[in-house]
């Protein structure tokens, strides 16, 4: 099993004729993605060759939906245009809305979460990685080739520390791998994604990693005190950051003491999540409960 | 982006917040000649972008154009918790009968925005946590809070408030205080303003003249995602997180980190080389630690990016390098840097390892 992505999701990429559209979409396709045609309103009708396969370009994400049977998207769109890309795709009930752009205004991200508030559309990002649930499917930039299927279901909001921790842990292999992005506003949180790991048959193990900002892991933890059976291992990102300083991610701040990794940290720990002091450690307490 | 007390004054009245009247000066000069045109008291209020102004001295009251002269003399050039005061705010004095406080922020738990207020304001927040009335910021209403003689008004002030969050693109506006003063007007006397680094391609907005560090402003034009800190050791790394994550890593092994510097999926040879030149400039590094996961980044590409980029520096890169390489293609961007043999490169082959020996490698040149 895999959560929110998998061997049936039907893909259309936003901003697919663009570089890094193109990109990626090859990527997509060579890890096995069902990639069925892109979406740019400037460029519909006409079509992108890949290397085993031509897709089509549609004007709207509503005529992909309706040729093709698409149920997910995923976003290279600018960030001037994403907030209406997203709200295009959640109005042609696209089930999970993947937005890979980086550096999208906040008031434009409130504005399409709260578009799709009541709606179908399960929205991933923005400022993320994507989602893969290896060997069926993989909806973003995340390279398929370092982790394989497995047992473990990652979330985090760093790119570059999921795959680290993919690669150090590819003996197990994953069901799925969410990247919720590094923005102050993501559509899915830990949460979600601790929820539908929970309720995932073969998600044996849950890593968790976080990030200074907010108080997502937090409300993460106590979510895992209430509801979470399986075993839970975590990292949190950023002890050395200074107060008042944006390191990266737009939402990695701390401001005063609130959004401290020390205090993510300690609300995990409390709770019974095993918390690493680094990648490597954090991998080996997965490994050493996953063997134990 | 935080904005100084005087930008948030000038967007406040923009859009019909009520503040009093008032001048910025950079000379005790102009302060004299700001607080002649205002006329009567005034105040001289240091422009920094920390809290705590008023108990370091930075807040003045004077009743003349020569007492404004005087506090300007002592203010400007004040340090208030490592901010130097560049510039003062001289305003005409209010006499204050009440003091509240209004806001508007992300709240980033229910991805929304909310409004908060208060009827004591002029604290500090964290002092006044247990007043504060928080609301959907759709359904903001002064009467939850305010005395009912003032409700109509405040929410006029709510309302150009709400303004200025949405129109400029805020994650937060405060005003604290808003006053009443003695002769019955609502007025901002003092406002913070945070604005989204992610919308400025829609705005016109001042540069950021917080930051007088060289290193960084240097960083900033060239594009580079840098943070500099108090160590000794330059950190180069792909991902925030990752990042992030090597910074706590060097902490660890018992050195501290000099720099945050996020260089993203590309890494170019010349991005690196411009990461290096800015690390390698900053006279308290001793080591540098290169810490890259490739991803869809080929470690190989890394490698050589990071020979061109010494190539590049010649005399400027005179510090050791410790560099670990994870990931796709590893193994070809490990032999690359053997092959290389150059003498200031260290090849490591886990994060912590690679911690480990550029925390050594700082502490033995002190």
């Amino acid at each position: 099993m895999a959560i929110f992505l998998d061997e049936h999701s039907r893909v259309v990429v936003q901003g697919m004729t663009g570089s890094e559209g193109v990109k990626h979409t090859r990527r997509m396709l060579a890890s096995g993605t069902q990639v069925v045609g892109g979406v740019n309103a400037r460029k519909a009708g006409t079509s992108v060759d890949f290397d085993d396969v031509t897709l089509p370009v549609f004007g709207t994400v509503a005529e992909a939906v309706e040729a093709t049977g698409a149920n997910t998207s995923v976003l290279f769109v600018p960030p001037a245009f994403t907030g209406d890309a997203v709200i295009e795709a959640i109005d042609a009930s696209i089930g999970l809305a993947v937005v890979i752009t980086e550096g999208v205004p906040v008031h434009d991200t409130a504005r399409f979460w709260a578009h799709a508030s009541g709606s179908s559309t399960r929205i991933i990002g923005p400022n993320c990685p994507g989602i893969i649930s290896p060997g069926k499917s993989n909806a973003g930039i995340i390279p398929a080739d370092i982790t394989k299927p497995g047992s473990i279901g990652l979330v985090s909001k760093s790119g570059t520390l999921t795959y680290q921790l993919m690669h150090e842990l590819k003996d197990f292999g994953f069901t799925t791998c969410v990247g919720i992005g590094g923005d102050p506003i993501v559509g899915t949180t830990h949460i979600d994604a601790i929820a539908a790991f929970e309720a995932d048959s073969e998600t044996e193990l849950i890593v968790m990693i976080g990030e200074i900002g907010g108080d997502a892991e937090e409300r993460a933890a106590e979510f895992v005190r209430d509801n979470v059976s399986k075993p839970v291992v975590g990292y949190v990102a950023g002890f050395t950051a200074p107060e008042g300083r944006t390191m990266g991610h737009a939402g990695a701040i701390v401001s005063g003491s609130s959004g401290t990794a020390e205090a993510k940290k300690q609300a995990m720990e409390a709770v019974g999540i095993r918390v690493g002091r680094t990648p490597s450690e954090t991998a080996a307490l997965a490994r050493a409960i996953l063997t134990g | 982006m935080d904005l100084f007390e005087h930008e948030a004054r000038d967007l406040f009245e923009r859009h019909g917040v009520p503040v009093p009247r008032g001048f910025v000066a950079d000379t005790p000069e102009s302060a004299r000649e700001a607080a002649a045109r205002l006329g009567g008291t005034v105040v001289v209020k240091a422009q920094v972008k920390t809290g705590g102004r008023g108990k370091a001295g930075g807040i003045k009251l004077a009743s003349s154009p020569d007492e404004a002269f005087a506090s300007a003399a002592a203010v400007l050039g004040m340090d208030i918790k490592g901010h130097t005061v560049r510039k003062v705010l001289v305003t005409e004095a209010s006499e204050i009968a009440e003091e509240y406080y209004l806001s508007f922020l992300l709240d980033r738990a229910n991805r929304t925005f909310i409004g908060m207020a208060s009827a004591t304001g002029g604290m500090e927040i964290e002092e006044m946590a247990d007043s504060i009335t928080r609301m959907p910021a759709s359904s903001f209403d002064a009467a939850a809070v305010f005395p009912p003689e003032i409700a109509a008004e405040v929410n006029e002030v709510a309302s150009a408030l709400w303004k200025v969050f949405v129109s400029e693109d805020a994650t937060l506006v405060e005003v604290n205080p808003l006053a009443r003063t003695a002769d019955g007007r609502i007025v901002a006397l003092d406002g913070k303003v945070t604005l989204d680094d992610n919308a400025a391609f829609r705005h016109a907005r001042p540069p950021d003249g917080a930051s007088g560090d060289p290193l960084e402003v240097r960083a900033a034009e060239k594009g580079l995602n840098y943070v500099k800190l108090d160590g000794t050791v330059g950190v180069i790394g792909n991902g925030a997180g990752l990042v992030m994550s090597t910074l706590d890593v060097v902490a660890l092994a018992g050195a501290a980190p000099a720099n945050f510097l996020d260089i993203g999926g590309g890494a170019s040879a010349q991005v690196m080389a411009d990461g290096l030149d800015v690390i390698l400039s900053d006279p308290s590094v001793r080591s540098v630690f290169v810490n890259v996961f490739g991803g869809i980044t080929a470690c190989d590409a890394v490698a050589n990016g990071i020979v061109q980029a010494l190539g590049i520096l010649g005399d400027r890169a005179d510090k050791p390098l410790v560099v670990r390489l994870d990931g796709n293609s590893a193994e070809a961007g490990h032999r690359i840097l053997d092959e290389a043999r150059h003498p200031l490169i260290t090849v490591a082959h886990t994060m912590d390892d690679a911690a480990g020996r550029a925390a050594a490698l700082a502490g033995k040149e002190s």
